[in-house]
């Protein structure tokens, strides 16, 4: 278990190494014009990177060593919970640009209830489409925020 | 005296009829998102940022300032009946709260905390209102070096004093400038760390960031470890009255906690976290009973609610006179206002002067309020409570898809959210503080324009920032900022733990 969450932290440091390096190779790509050579725009890029570097690698370093220090290390993923909410997320993605949003909000909402623990599908898809259809008059209408085109926007 | 007219102009434009339901409007959004776990003002007033290409801006910063301290206020009947604080701001409150909830006298609770909101963010206001003018006119002496400086300052203060961890913090602070760079150069136009890629060119969209980090990432975090703790909701007990005894041991913890909120919030080294810890312990120094903290006691719960709500209040002074956000919440009003083309500063005062008197007019005005939804109508936020976790997480979800779909109808940026909330969620699960990527990325670049015209002004020469006196003793406090307060905080919350289990 230890040994498991260890990996984990490893992992996520190892992320942030390349996080930083990704970085520095965008700031040694950014074409510097000779007049701004000393306070050009790769100054503060340079900064950002190698402070985002030095912090990743002490972090790779505590990672190494028995893990992040005071981070609790009792919880374990629930991943049938996490899936179905990962599985609304990614239907929402698909649908709302062919059936709309309102129609992806039901799915979004159902399934992230699923993953919640609720056992009623159907009430929860019913909520899903009031909170998806009065979000969309609230947004669409009240604040003019553009969310889209889809079977059941077309017809309010 | 100037101040005085200054504020009754801002009242006049605070008290039209718009305004006062834009004012309503806020507080009453605020209240309910602070109540609601999981959801903060931050993300309401990102999900809110469209209403900028709608109304005029004073409208939108009423409902802004209305969302921030309805917040306030909402958390704490959560920390009380719930016992668990919405907001790091919270946890104190949740303390004795808590226990005074499980005693059957939530009423009581309730009241001191929402009273204790009440005078100390109106003393705060106040305080703000007259000290603001005091700080511009400094403000207006600093140079580019200066506000170099003050901004290194502000993003020590998010990184090192709060969070658990300085590397952690550190580490989020520099992801944040990283991201915050992406995008056009304003100085000399070329794309920096777009990847080549169009969609790039403008930035990352803040709404997404913030979005993805707190709705999408709270909402994976909690599935991921869903089963791992269930939260007993404890019923509206006892009267919302005071009664003289309660009253009479709150109304010095609330003028203490006014005096602690209201300086920690508005030196950049704010957070509401920090004065909460502190009045916390002050209360208990000065109880006359100390032995009934940790059991409910009442100044317990009336100190560190008035500190959390003065440094609310004090957050925005820097916020308004330096354009200097050093919380997430005042970090994406910062970027409100850059979407009104407003450069905040210290001429927002004259470039703005309605603006902003009217914004703080709204202030008084939401915290009257706030007094009135959070007594008399505090059955409905308990009902709010009550929504099942399913069906509220379902709906945040739904909400944050608007966020981030709203930006351009574009799947991409909906992909982005996803992507900004799984590591998010990684942040979460290993304690990694959000705050200060939003104000990294938010901040970070009005400090490298900062950064280069001190430079281009000194010609190049870095040291700039340490032989320019201001600048340096700026520089120091960062530097001590670093280095004192983890042990300080260590001894006030290994203090206030001892105490509090029994």
């Amino acid at each position: 278990m230890r040994a498991r969450r260890r990996r984990d932290e490893l992992a996520f440091a190892l992320l942030l190494v390349a996080l930083a390096l990704l970085s520095l190779w965008q700031t040694l790509s950014i074409p510097v014009s000779p007049i701004y050579a000393r306070v050009g725009p790769t100054a503060f890029p340079w900064i950002a990177s190698a402070g985002l570097l030095v912090f990743s690698l002490v972090l790779l370093r505590q990672a190494l060593g028995g893990g992040f220090p005071g981070v609790d290390r009792q919880k374990t993923v629930d991943w049938r919970s996490l899936g179905w909410v990962a599985a609304g997320l990614v239907a929402n993605a698909v649908l709302i640009t062919t059936l709309g949003f309102v129609f992806a909000s039901v799915a979004l909402f159902a399934c992230t209830a699923r993953g919640f623990g609720s056992q009623r599908p159907v009430r929860d898809a019913l909520i899903g489409l009031g909170v998806g259809l009065a979000a969309f008059l609230g947004f669409a209408r009240l604040l003019g925020v553009n969310i889209g085109a889809g079977v059941l926007e077309g017809l309010l | 005296m100037e101040t005085l007219a200054l504020l009754a102009g801002g009242f006049a434009t605070a008290l039209s009829a718009q305004n006062l339901l834009f004012a309503f409007a806020g507080c009453f959004l605020g209240t309910a998102v602070g109540v609601l776990p999981g959801i903060g003002p931050a993300l309401t007033v990102a999900l809110l940022l469209p209403i900028t290409f709608k109304v005029p801006a004073a409208s939108a910063f009423i409902l802004f300032a209305g969302v921030y301290y309805g917040a306030m206020y909402g958390g704490s009947t959560t920390s009380i009946l719930l016992n668990t604080p919405g907001e790091s701001a919270t946890i104190i409150t949740a303390l004795e709260g808590f226990q005074m909830a499980k005693k059957g006298r939530a009423g009581p609770a309730l009241a001191t905390a929402a009273i204790g909101s009440f005078v100390a963010g109106t003393i705060a206001t106040a305080a703000l209102t007259f000290f603001a003018p005091v700080v511009v006119e400094l403000a207006l002496k600093l140079g580019p070096a200066e506000y170099f400086s003050l901004m290194v300052i502000a993003f020590v203060a998010v990184s090192a004093v709060l969070g658990s961890s300085a590397v952690r913090g550190f580490a989020m602070l520099f992801l944040g400038l990283v991201l915050g760079i992406v995008g056009v150069d304003l100085q000399t136009g070329q794309p920096r760390f777009t990847f080549g890629l169009i969609e790039l060119l403008d930035g990352i969209e803040v709404t997404i960031v913030a979005v993805g980090l707190f709705a999408v990432a709270e909402t994976l975090h909690l599935a991921a470890r869903h089963r791992y703790g269930e939260d007993e909701l404890l019923p509206l007990s006892g009267s919302l009255w005071l009664t003289r005894e309660d009253f009479a041991r709150s109304w010095k913890a609330w003028l203490r906690g006014a005096l602690i909120g209201f300086p920690f919030g508005a030196i950049p080294a704010g957070g509401a976290e920090l004065p909460t810890f502190f009045s916390y312990y002050i209360e208990r120094k000065l109880a006359r009973r100390p032995e009934e903290f940790g059991h409910g006691a009442i100044e317990g719960v009336a100190g560190p609610e008035a500190a959390n709500n003065a440094s609310a209040a004090g957050v925005l002074m820097p916020m308004l006179t330096l354009g200097l956000p050093t919380s997430v919440t005042a970090a994406i009003m910062l970027s409100a206002f850059q979407s009104y083309g407003i450069q905040p500063g210290p001429l927002l005062f004259q470039t703005q002067s309605d603006l902003v008197w009217s914004m703080i007019a709204s202030l008084y005005i939401g915290n009257a309020m706030l007094l009135v939804l959070n007594l008399p109508l505090i059955g409905l936020w308990v009902r709010v409570l009550r929504i099942p976790r399913p069906q509220l997480y379902g709906g945040i979800l739904v909400f944050a898809t608007i966020g981030a779909y709203g930006v351009a109808n574009s799947v991409i940026d909906l992909a982005v959210m996803y992507a900004v909330g799984l590591v998010g969620m990684l942040m979460k699960r290993y304690d990694f503080p959000v705050a200060p990527v939003v104000i990294g990325m938010i901040l970070g670049p009005l400090a490298e324009q900062s950064f280069r015209q001190a430079m281009t002004i000194s010609q190049g020469d870095v040291t700039t920032f340490l032989t320019r006196p201001i600048s340096a003793a700026f520089l120091a406090i960062a530097a001590a900022l670093v280095l004192a307060p983890p042990v300080l905080r260590a001894h006030a919350a290994s203090r206030a733990r001892a105490r509090s289990s029994p």
